[in-house]
């Protein structure tokens, strides 16, 4: 052992020498290319799996069908995908955590329901019921959480009975009749409704739209790459920075493209847009996002580390409750009107489905937003080019159903990669 | 960076100084079982002070006690002389105890980074600063001579040596005074091992107490200024480690000395009959 001397101040560090056994990455395009073929062995195949996937089910259908690959078919798509794709976003959140929220389904009827009987039964201004509906949802969220946090059982069961539970209260609100039709030249309805588009489908709107888009990204990762090399730690090279606006750029410009070589960019779409923004920026950028991922990782770390796991866990809860009541609303903008329908289980499942699908793990501490967008991507091409071939519904639930599992299955698989390459 | 050594050199080698913390008369009791009695410490600035003791002694209801998991029922814990009371965790953490224990407690699918601040994030205009708390992680990683391949990659992907230093350091982020570390060294290989005694000994040259826990007498001897032996829940001596043959801690930690007398004393008493 050393002896002490108070005498000796203790050696100025050194720079450590870089550990010979770490790959490092080299410089440039090249490393980038290399460093991504070592993250697919390493079983960390992110977005790779479902892009892939996407192309595959886009070949396989247009040479089914000449129709398929058209705007008009583009279109319709990027419509019918918002409403799930939005239960989708909060369930993301849920299964951060490890856990799952299998009330979403009922809660978005649900949502629809009390919408209609707000604005139509009661002749409440839309927007003032689409803010309560909303609140709705995010208050039978907290409650769920409060169950599941706070007394303990366990979430699976606490959603399944809002599962059944939220489903009744639908019922009972929308009474005998059974169906509540909601105008759609007034309020949030009219918004999202399918002959809503965004500037009322001026060509320039997708336009501007795809700029936005582009200009923040560009914005905000060259502002990144700039305070990172002023900080003296690793940027993106600006080759690589490059790249990937001109890919989002292509991305996004195309799409606005094809949808304005039909009548534009549909209003919810956009909500959609701005809704996988703000949670991707959430859970990205604050300390509430970080929170999440800890505890989906390590729930005694994070309760080490001062973060309060209840807080965390009935907060998810709630987001995920108030983004089934947002979907809720849109799906019955879809349809203009609340009926018995409203929380149809398979909206449930579709959306667990593409929320894993995009990539998001089962098992928690792994996943982000964009998987939403992902999955409901493969989710609506697929259930659309079956439409198109005319295949009965019993066809699309096991094509779907065959896609789900796939999808948990590479999500399994993928984990047991990388835990052999320890990165999980 | 405002270092978290802002006392570096401070430490005026073993038992000088007063003690940072001292824990005066501590009883603890889990309902029948009474875990701690009337135990003494003293740990000063500057030093390293090994508790050892046999399983079940009572090491880490001491150490749980001095962390807040477990509130003391009876005696004073002083805190530079003036005493207080911990009772949370968080009453701990204010004070300046920070404290590594056995099952690190780090977030595999988080980075180094993530998990070096995490429920300390830095901020700037209320969003994570990811800018600063890379480049302080790095600060601090080498300051304390820590090699870890890259802060960006996920802590599953280090080996045990590396966590277990990465859950050292995260401990000093909050700039602690006394550090508690619960067998850092268990499970580890030689090589990684002796990585971990540097950083206690650097911790040591930073100034801090440190209170190391190790069933490992090589460690104990490597490292600690003072060993204080714990058995069944009692103080059993406070011994200097230059001064001190590894025997004499060993029948501490046994109890061997009157235990083989007494032993020897039955035996001889079943022989008469």
């Amino acid at each position: 052992m050393s002896e002490i001397d108070p005498n000796v101040t203790p050696p100025p560090a050194v720079p450590p020498p870089v550990d010979p056994r770490l790959l490092v990455r080299e410089e440039g395009l090249k490393g980038y290319l290399t460093e991504f073929q070592r993250k697919i062995r390493g079983g960390d195949l992110g977005s790779l799996p479902v892009i892939v996937g996407l192309v595959i089910i886009w070949i396989v259908f247009s040479v089914q069908d000449s129709n398929y690959l058209t705007s008009a078919n583009f279109e319709y798509i990027a419509y019918y995908m918002v409403g799930i794709g939005l239960l989708s976003i909060g369930l993301v959140f849920v299964l951060l955590l490890g856990e799952i929220d299998l009330s979403v389904g009922s809660v978005s009827g649900l949502a629809a329901a009390v919408f209609a009987v707000l604005s139509v039964s009661h002749g409440l201004n839309p927007w003032f019921a689409m803010v309560i509906t909303l609140l709705t949802g995010a208050a039978i969220g907290a409650l769920h959480g409060f169950v599941f946090a706070k007394i303990g059982v366990p979430a699976f069961v606490v959603t399944l009975a809002g599962f059944m539970g939220w489903q009744g209260f639908m019922l009972w609100l929308l009474g005998s009749t059974g169906t509540i039709n909601l105008p759609t030249d007034s309020g949030p309805m009219r918004y999202l409704s399918g002959n809503s588009f965004f500037m009322g489908g001026d060509i320039a709107g997708g336009y501007i739209l795809a700029g936005l888009g582009v200009a923040a990204y560009v914005f905000s990762a060259f502002g990144l790459q700039r305070r990172r090399r002023q900080a003296g730690v690793p940027y993106r090279p600006t080759t690589e920075l490059a790249l990937r606006t001109v890919i989002l750029a292509i991305g996004s410009f195309g799409t606005a493209m094809i949808l304005n070589d039909q009548k534009g960019v549909p209003n919810a779409l956009v909500l959609f847009s701005v809704a996988l923004i703000v949670t991707n920026f959430v859970l990205r950028r604050t300390t509430y996002g970080r929170k999440v991922f800890a505890v989906g990782g390590n729930i005694e770390a994070s309760r080490r580390a001062g973060i309060s796991v209840a807080m965390v866990r009935i907060t998810v809860f709630s987001i995920s409750g108030f983004f089934a009541a947002l979907g809720g609303l849109t799906i019955a903008g879809q349809i203009s009107s609340a009926n018995q329908a409203g929380s149809d289980p398979n909206n449930l499942m579709l959306a667990i489905a593409a929320a894993v699908i995009g990539g998001t793990s089962l098992f928690g501490g792994r996943g982000m937003v964009w998987s939403a967008l992902l999955g409901m991507l493969v989710i609506e091409s697929i259930n659309a080019g079956l439409y198109m071939l005319g295949l009965a519904n019993s066809i699309q639930y096991m094509i779907t159903g065959a896609v789900l599992l796939a999808a948990v299955i590479i999500d399994s698989l993928s984990r047991r990669t990388q835990k052999s390459a320890g990165r999980a | 960076m405002s270092s978290p050594f802002a006392t570096a050199g401070t430490g005026a080698g073993a038992g000088a100084g007063e003690p940072v913390l001292a824990l005066r008369g501590i009883s603890k009791r889990f309902g029948a079982v009474q875990a701690l009695t009337d135990v003494e410490l003293e740990v000063r600035p500057g030093e390293v002070l090994a508790l050892v003791g046999d399983n079940g002694a009572g090491k880490s209801t001491l150490v749980k006690t001095i962390a807040g998991v477990h509130p003391i029922d009876d005696g004073v814990i002083e805190w530079e002389g003036r005493p207080v009371s911990i009772n949370r965790p968080q009453d701990a953490q204010h004070l300046g105890v920070a404290t590594v224990y056995q099952d690190l407690a780090l977030c595999d699918n988080l980075d180094v980074v993530g998990n070096l601040y995490l429920g300390r994030e830095l901020k700037l205009r209320g969003l994570l600063d990811e800018v600063a708390m890379e480049k302080k992680a790095q600060e601090l990683l080498s300051t304390l001579a820590i090699r870890i391949p890259s802060v960006r990659i996920p802590v599953a992907s280090l080996s045990g040596g590396q966590r277990q230093v990465v859950a050292i350091a995260r401990s000093l982020i909050g700039e602690p005074k006394v550090v508690i570390l619960d067998e850092p060294t268990a499970a580890l290989g030689v090589e990684q091992t002796a990585q971990v005694l540097d950083l206690v000994e650097r911790l040591r040259e930073r100034g801090l107490a440190v209170i190391l826990i190790s069933h490992n007498m090589a460690d104990v001897r490597a490292v600690a200024d003072r060993v204080a032996v714990l058995r069944l829940g009692k103080n059993n001596g406070t011994f200097p480690v230059q001064q001190t043959t590894q025997e004499t801690i060993i029948a501490a930690i046994t109890g061997a000395t009157d235990n083989a007398v007494t032993r020897r004393q039955a035996r001889t008493a079943e022989g008469d009959r």
